[in-house]
């Protein structure tokens, strides 16, 4: 089978500055892939790497070895041009829904910049630009106000509108519902798996929160220190995990219920002592 | 790409709207608008308006006092006054227009590429910016002349030059400030090339500091161009407001009238210069902070309580006046409001009442503007102070924080409680500690106030405490700066700080939402550890049923302002009766089927 994202023996290291010292390796031989339709999880904590992992593919951190190939092409090294023609199928949604949108630009031009990058202009756009409102429940008036006149959640529909706004094959969903409420967590997280289901998107989507991940993710990948540690089924490493240190984030992680967290408490003791 | 400009156009004229309206609402801004309008307007209609041609003289009329015919008097040829301040004026806009223009042309863009490529670019542009800066303008504007000739255009076309510097500086940081915001990095995922990137979303991030620059920057150029004609370098056969103080100084003791008229409208429209970018810059800080005065204030106080009062008589058959005597801290009927333009209180607690009894721990959940850390911070009388308290009363251990019917926090009162019997854990451990010190003194410090200890009595018990709160090498942390140890360990040294006093009650506010979840729960085990020793009751605000079933023992669940239910950690987690705790409890994902729906059809969220 060909994935439709497969990343191998991946490397990333931010030069260092000032000569004659060595770069920070932020990622160590990663490989992942992502299938069509499918959502690999990534979770790990802060200083894993996830968001780095993310970035790369995206084209935003240096490769420094490895290969990452999207839909049979080798994009480690894309230049801008190959860029422009790949986010028609590569997009991305960042976690912070409040420095992702330009503030200066209303929700109509925000969505609009991709569809002209892609020659799509005047009545098509603004029909694409209804759709997109549409398809993230946002009302049509939208289009002519700006991002601070929206809450979290809403601008986070712009931001998903946007990556949708050429119909890609994958979106990058770097940390997209942390900075969110709990309630609005749940309909973001609704949107992204009616979404999927309408369109057949695949997501890579990156967050530090397990319950997050094995909610949306058909495999799960777990990342620490640079490194991925367990991958598989997302049932399996979420609910059975056998790597120590996603053991450690399992039991870690509290349950909403005084009795349950106690026993899941003892059990995160014993496995420090063992 | 014509609805796309048009779109542009459309949105900057938005901008433009807005930003006038609130330019011309400030007096100021209105009036040095104005003066440099008319300055514009004379330069353009000079030869229409001005009485006399600038050369003719009247030579029967030399030195004349201000009279009908020569509104200004006459110079020591016999020239019109009045003719000749309004001919110079062209001259003067016209180099502060030079000099503006040539240093944007010159910094700007370099200053754009510079903050947003790095590298040499920005080295070798930097470099040259530094040393022009370094070099005395008046001496090279003096070189220029003796080389160039007395032409003032040359002269100032070079002042550009020498003051582009501040330009570039100005747009190079505003641009690194942008150049890795997120939206920057979505505009490059979707393929836009650089230039359409710089043009599109960081110019307009700096263009508002370029037009205040260029308002003060036309002010300085003035002076510098009168400056230099006052010194005889400008052109001779030029009128202009430098050479007329010129003239009028050499006559100073005849008719000190001459120097001041040109003196007056060089600080006029400098003043109005440098006024106008003033008042630029306070539109667009948007200064929409609500002053109210005192009398709307009151009245909208008095209002408030009568709200208030109505609310609690409502409620009072629901929620009965909790004896306070027997809780360590009891809160009752609190209300706290934010004043409006509209002259309202804005409501960001309403009506709570709650209370924690010894050795306890209450859970405050809610979302965010459901009001729960504006209640912990009315405990802690930390609130903004254009915050209103509008009514209810807050008692700790027998004694009124809050008195019924004061309307405010005895901060008095608090004094005697803060930081020693009421301790305060913030959510961002990091911004709590002040990078400039190092950890132990900031552990020691509170403890000698507070408690009058001696420094190494302090000393000890500030490691003592270290060890306590799960530091393994408590001296190497006692001797770090706060940049030095991670966030987890930032935590446990506030923590120790808070409990170093032995407090009877400690408010944490969302103590572990900045952690990573391991971090969390040792954070968690740690302070469930400090409450059993010590008995101390607890106030937890948090947005995570997690960490509230891991530590509370009652739980308030709060939504806008208000409380929703409250109970027995138990009762409120596993049977909720009001629909926002279903509701929240539902959102939860643990115990969920993966890939199914939360909720019920989409909503806006």
């Amino acid at each position: 089978m060909s994935a439709l994202l497969e990343v191998t023996n991946l490397d990333v290291t931010y030069p260092a500055k000032g000569f004659g010292k060595e770069g920070f390796k932020a990622l160590h031989s990663i490989s992942i892939n992502v299938g069509k339709g499918e959502t690999l999880g990534l979770v790990g904590e802060s200083g894993s790497g996830k968001t780095t992992l993310g970035r790369a593919i995206l084209g935003l951190a240096p490769v420094s070895a490895g290969t990452i190939h999207f839909d049979g092409k080798d994009i480690s090294h894309a230049g801008r041009n190959q860029r422009r023609l790949l986010s028609r199928d590569l997009q991305v949604v960042f976690q912070d829904p409040y420095t992702s949108l330009n503030p200066s630009m209303d929700v109509g031009q925000i969505l609009a910049e991709p569809l002209q990058i892609q020659g799509m202009e005047g009545a098509a756009a603004r029909a694409r630009i209804a759709e997109l409102l549409d398809q993230v429940g946002l009302p049509m008036d939208a289009s002519d106000r700006r991002p601070r006149e929206f809450s979290g959640g809403q601008r986070q529909r712009v931001a998903i509108a946007r990556a949708l706004a050429l119909s890609p094959k994958l979106i990058v969903c770097d940390e997209p519902v942390s900075a969110l409420d709990l309630t609005t967590q749940a309909r973001i997280l609704d949107l992204f798996l009616q979404i999927q289901r309408d369109t057949g998107v695949s997501y890579l989507f990156v967050s530090h929160d397990l319950d997050v991940v094995r909610h949306i993710s058909h495999r799960v990948a777990v990342m620490y220190k640079g490194e991925i540690v367990e991958q598989g089924d997302s049932q399996l490493v979420t609910v059975n995990p056998q790597h120590p240190y996603t053991q450690r984030l399992l039991m870690a992680s509290p349950v909403p219920d005084p009795d349950r967290q106690a026993a899941r408490r003892e059990q995160r003791k014993q496995l420090a002592w063992t | 790409m014509s609805t796309n400009t048009a779109a542009l156009t459309h949105s900057v004229a938005i901008v433009r709207t807005s930003l006038a309206r609130r330019l011309f609402k400030n007096p100021l801004g209105l009036i040095s608008t104005i003066i440099i309008l008319i300055a514009v307007l004379v330069s353009i209609f000079a030869n229409l308006i001005a009485p006399f041609d600038p050369n003719h003289t009247d030579a029967m009329n030399l030195m004349a006092s201000p009279n009908a015919t020569h509104w200004l008097g006459t110079d020591a040829a016999g020239r019109d006054i009045l003719t000749r301040i309004i001919m110079g004026t062209r001259g003067t806009l016209e180099s502060a227009i030079l000099v503006v223009i040539t240093s944007i042309v010159l910094g700007v863009p370099t200053g754009l590429i510079a903050g947003y490529y790095g590298k040499t670019f920005d080295a070798v542009a930097s470099w040259i910016a530094n040393m022009l800066m370094s070099l005395p303008s008046m001496i090279v504007l003096l070189a220029v002349r003796a080389a160039a000739g007395p032409s003032i255009l040359i002269s100032m076309a070079v002042f550009g030059l020498l003051i582009a510097p501040g330009f570039f500086r100005l747009t190079r940081t505003a641009v690194m400030g942008v150049r890795n915001e997120l939206y920057v990095d979505a505009a490059r995922v979707s393929g836009l090339s650089d230039s359409r990137i710089i043009l599109r979303h960081i110019l307009s991030v700096v263009r508002a500091p370029i037009i205040i620059q260029s308002a003060m920057i036309s002010g300085i150029s003035i002076s510098i161009q009168s400056g230099l004609e006052f010194l005889g370098l400008g052109d001779p056969t030029m009128v202009s407001w430098g050479s007329m103080l010129n003239e009028g100084f050499q006559n100073i003791f005849v008719n000190p009238l001459l120097v001041m008229w040109p003196g007056l409208a060089i600080t006029i429209t400098i003043g109005s210069f440098a006024l106008l970018g003033n008042a630029f810059r306070d539109a667009l800080e948007d200064a929409q902070k609500v002053k109210l005065n005192r009398k709307q204030a009151k009245a909208a106080l008095l209002r408030a309580k009568a709200e208030v009062a109505e609310l609690q008589a409502q409620s009072a058959t629901g929620s009965e006046s909790q004896a306070s005597e027997n809780h360590l801290l009891s809160v009752d009927h609190l209300s706290v409001g934010y004043p409006q333009a509209s002259g309202n209180l804005k409501y960001v607690v309403q009506d709570v009442s709650l209370f924690v009894d010894k050795g306890e721990v209450l859970g405050i959940v809610g979302e965010s503007g459901s009001g729960k850390t504006q209640t912990a911070f009315s405990i802690l009388g930390l609130l903004p102070d254009n915050a209103k308290i509008a009514g209810g009363h807050i008692v700790f251990a027998g004694d009124d924080l809050v008195a019924p019917e004061s309307g405010a926090i005895s901060q008095q009162e608090l004094t005697k409680f803060r930081g020693k019997r009421i301790a305060y854990i913030p959510q961002e451990p990091m911004s709590n500690l002040d990078p400039a010190f190092k950890i132990g003194y900031q552990l020691v410090r509170p403890m000698t106030q507070v408690l009058g200890i001696s420094k190494a009595e302090a000393k000890a018990k500030a490691l003592a405490l270290l060890e306590t709160v799960g530091i393994n090498n408590p001296l190497r942390v006692f001797n770090s700066y706060p940049h030095e140890i991670s966030g987890g360990m930032a935590q446990r040294v506030l923590i120790a700080g808070a409990v170093s006093c032995e407090p009877d009650l400690l408010i944490a506010d969302e103590p572990t939402t900045a952690l990573d979840v391991t971090v969390q729960a040792e954070v968690l085990d740690l302070l469930r550890d400090l409450q059993s020793r010590t008995g101390m009751g607890m106030v937890l605000v948090t947005h995570n049923f997690g960490v509230v079933a891991d530590l509370a023992d009652r739980v308030v669940v709060m939504q806008y302002g208000r409380v929703v239910e409250t109970g027995d950690v138990r009762s409120i987690l596993r049977n909720p009766q009001q629909d926002y705790t279903k509701e929240l409890l539902s959102s939860m994902l643990e115990g969920k089927t993966p890939m199914t729906m939360l909720t019920g059809p989409l909503k806006g969220a």
